[in-house]
């Protein structure tokens, strides 16, 4: 079927392009040794594209660099952000001890949340809760705006600003104006999708937090 | 003994039946008719090949002493810019050189609304420089990257985050992209060789495609009235001039001196533009770690930068982020399909009626405050300006085929007027 609509093709071309129409294209060989070579031909193509495409693809190195990092987080105190810091897969981490404050007011008022229930695939199974955490005072995020990859500035007062007169703490995103709460869920009606990425990771102990993998292994 | 000039004569008429050069010259320059009454916006043609011409040459020179690589780069820069002879100049040649380059090519555009420049059988040239616009867009933001200061970075990171929102493949295109999971030296490492070796040589070819189309059809003008049909007993346009010498002597060259009288206080005066042509936060190494305050392109980009960032609401169950990309490149595109949708009677605006004046006043009025607002922090009314000037900006080009149609034009005279 398809070897004989490309043959009909093939006839088309070579009596209105190449001038060949004392070439009796309805012989049926010819038309099968058309259609065949015609069919290696994009095979052939598409083999010759595959290094010019696949080249582009993240390198041996560059996989490398997105291996777990083991952080030390016992002397982060509470309302602090530790990082931004060169974390997994060359991203910029944040963790974050939350305040009981910060924690209180944090599901006080979703119904300015797109995603308040973490519906979206933006975080581990075991992250998709109330606090989208593990422990629920210390919040692990990619620092990256989900709009176009900015790094949202970490606002904890809970004050107004100029950007929210009712702010109960978290993220601003300085490039668009995106706002997320205190466990990174974006507010609606700002230019970013989704929530903040929670990466994979686990605590080794109490004080050690491994980014990039979790207990069931590497992402 | 064969006089000079024989000799010369026979070298040519050797030549001649070997490569068509005598032939080339006069379809293209000597014996190439353009209309007489054309004014200042038809000299942006031969200042854009000018800078072209710059841009190639200083780059070639620039990569001499540049180092591709998150680790060289920055550093390379500053070598450049201190111990290289002439670096400095070279540099500033090239960056003033960019601005210069979509300076120009706007005003080309302009020129191209304004007189009906797109219309048949035009149509080709104008798609032809519509994908130049594009390859250029391209040109500029590959090049951006290249000092790998901070804001070369995020401006990076910003960009191709857009191609994240597509859906579905979106984060695996970025990441095909960048080489990596986010911008680092292999995406340095690439931009730099779509930079000077990819882009410049489609660039070259579009170019070369864009002035054999205009030969083919021969040069718009501002009355829009076409030359070819007013001609004398041997075929020549009444209303035309040979572009050599007549408009490249008169013409040309003297705005090529005055142009790079300008070109020359900018690049040695104020070569940072104010922090427009050369932003402040580029002064500092890429840092994956600390966005800039604010995060602005090049003042070239900011009025579709605006338009990307004025999507603010989800549609048809797609994200905002999704809508800015489209928005954006509906208005990079949009242009392009121009010849089918003016369905006016006359080309020039100097013919058409008053909803055709009005509309592209107020596009352009509104591409400024786009412009201007694409180098603002975004706040809630800002933005609602944004997306009633991106309203403009759409109206004007999905509008007319009705505004076109419906307005009264005026009569277009048989002869170009000189004026």
């Amino acid at each position: 079927m398809l070897i004989s609509s490309i043959g009909a093709y093939l006839d088309i071309f070579a009596r209105d392009v190449l001038g060949l129409d004392e070439i009796k294209l309805d012989d049926s060989r010819r038309k099968f040794l058309l259609g065949a070579t015609s069919l290696v031909g994009v095979a052939g193509v598409a083999g010759l594209a595959t290094p010019f495409v696949g080249s582009w693809q993240p390198g041996a190195k560059a996989l490398a660099a997105g291996a777990p990092v083991k952080i030390d987080i016992s002397k982060l105190a509470e309302g602090e952000m530790l990082g931004p810091i060169p974390a997994w897969r060359d991203k910029p981490i944040f963790v974050i001890r939350r305040t009981q404050e910060l924690l209180d007011q944090l599901n006080s008022k979703n119904e300015r949340l797109a995603d308040p229930n973490s519906e979206r695939l933006q975080q581990p199974e075991y992250a998709k809760n109330e606090t989208r955490s593990i422990r629920p005072e210390i919040l692990v995020l990619v620092g990256l705006c989900t709009h176009l990859s900015c790094a949202p500035k970490f606002r904890p007062q809970i004050q107004a600003e100029q950007f929210d007169q009712e702010w109960i703490g978290g993220f601003f995103c300085p490039c668009h104006g995106s706002k997320f709460d205190m466990a990174g869920r974006v507010y609606l009606g700002v230019p970013a999708p989704s929530n903040l990425e929670v990466p994979p990771h686990y605590y080794e102990d109490d004080g050690i937090l491994v980014i990039g993998e979790d207990e069931k292994g590497m992402v | 003994m064969l006089s000079l000039q024989q000799s010369m004569k026979n070298i040519m008429n050797w030549i001649d039946a070997r490569l068509p050069v005598t032939e080339t010259y006069e379809k293209h320059m000597s014996k190439y008719y353009a209309p007489k009454n054309t004014n200042f916006w038809y000299l942006m043609g031969v200042l854009a090949t000018v800078v072209l011409v710059n841009q190639l040459l200083t780059g070639i020179w620039l990569t001499m002493s540049y180092v591709p690589t998150a680790d060289g780069a920055f550093a390379s820069i500053e070598y450049i810019m201190r111990d290289v002879n002439y670096g400095w100049m070279l540099r500033y040649m090239h960056s003033t050189g960019a601005s210069a380059f979509f300076l120009v090519v706007y005003l080309h555009m302009f020129r191209g609304l304004m007189y009906g420049s797109y219309q048949k059988p035009r149509e080709l040239v104008w798609i032809i420089g519509m994908v130049i616009f594009v390859a250029l867009m391209a040109e500029g933001f590959l090049g951006y990257l290249l000092p790998w200061g901070n804001m070369s970075f995020w401006a990076g990171q910003v960009i191709v985050s857009l191609a994240g929102a597509v859906p579905i493949v979106g984060d695996g295109l970025a990441t095909w992209v960048r080489g990596d999971f986010n911008i680092s030296g292999i995406t340095l490492n690439r931009f730099f060789a779509l930079h000077v070796v990819l882009v410049p040589m489609l660039l070259l070819v579009l170019v070369f495609l864009h002035i054999v189309a205009l030969h083919e059809v021969g040069s718009n003008n501002p009355d829009g009235i076409d030359i070819k049909k007013n001609t004398d007993e041997q075929g020549k346009p009444l209303d035309g001039i040979p572009f050599h010498p007549y408009l490249t002597l008169g013409h040309d060259l003297p705005a090529i001196v005055a142009f790079f009288f300008i070109f020359s206080i900018v690049m040695f005066y104020f070569p940072d533009g104010g922090g427009y042509l050369i932003e402040a936060p580029n002064y500092e190494k890429a840092n994956p770690l600390k966005t800039p305050d604010l995060i602005a392109p090049v003042w070239y980009y900011t009025p579709f930068y605006s338009m990307l960032r004025a999507a603010t609401f989800p549609f048809l169950g797609l994200d905002a982020k999704f809508w800015g990309l489209v928005v954006m490149a509906g208005a990079i595109f949009l242009p392009a399909v121009l010849p089918w949708l003016d369905r006016s009677k006359v080309k020039s605006i100097r013919y058409k009626g008053l909803a055709s004046k009005v509309f592209l006043a107020v596009f352009v009025v509104a591409f400024f405050i786009l412009g201007y607002l694409g180098v603002q922090h975004p706040t809630p009314l800002k933005t609602f300006i944004a997306q009633i000037c991106t309203a403009i900006y759409f109206s004007y080009f999905l509008l007319m085929p009705w505004y076109t149609a419906a307005e009264k034009t005026k009569k277009v005279p048989d002869r170009v007027q000189m004026r």
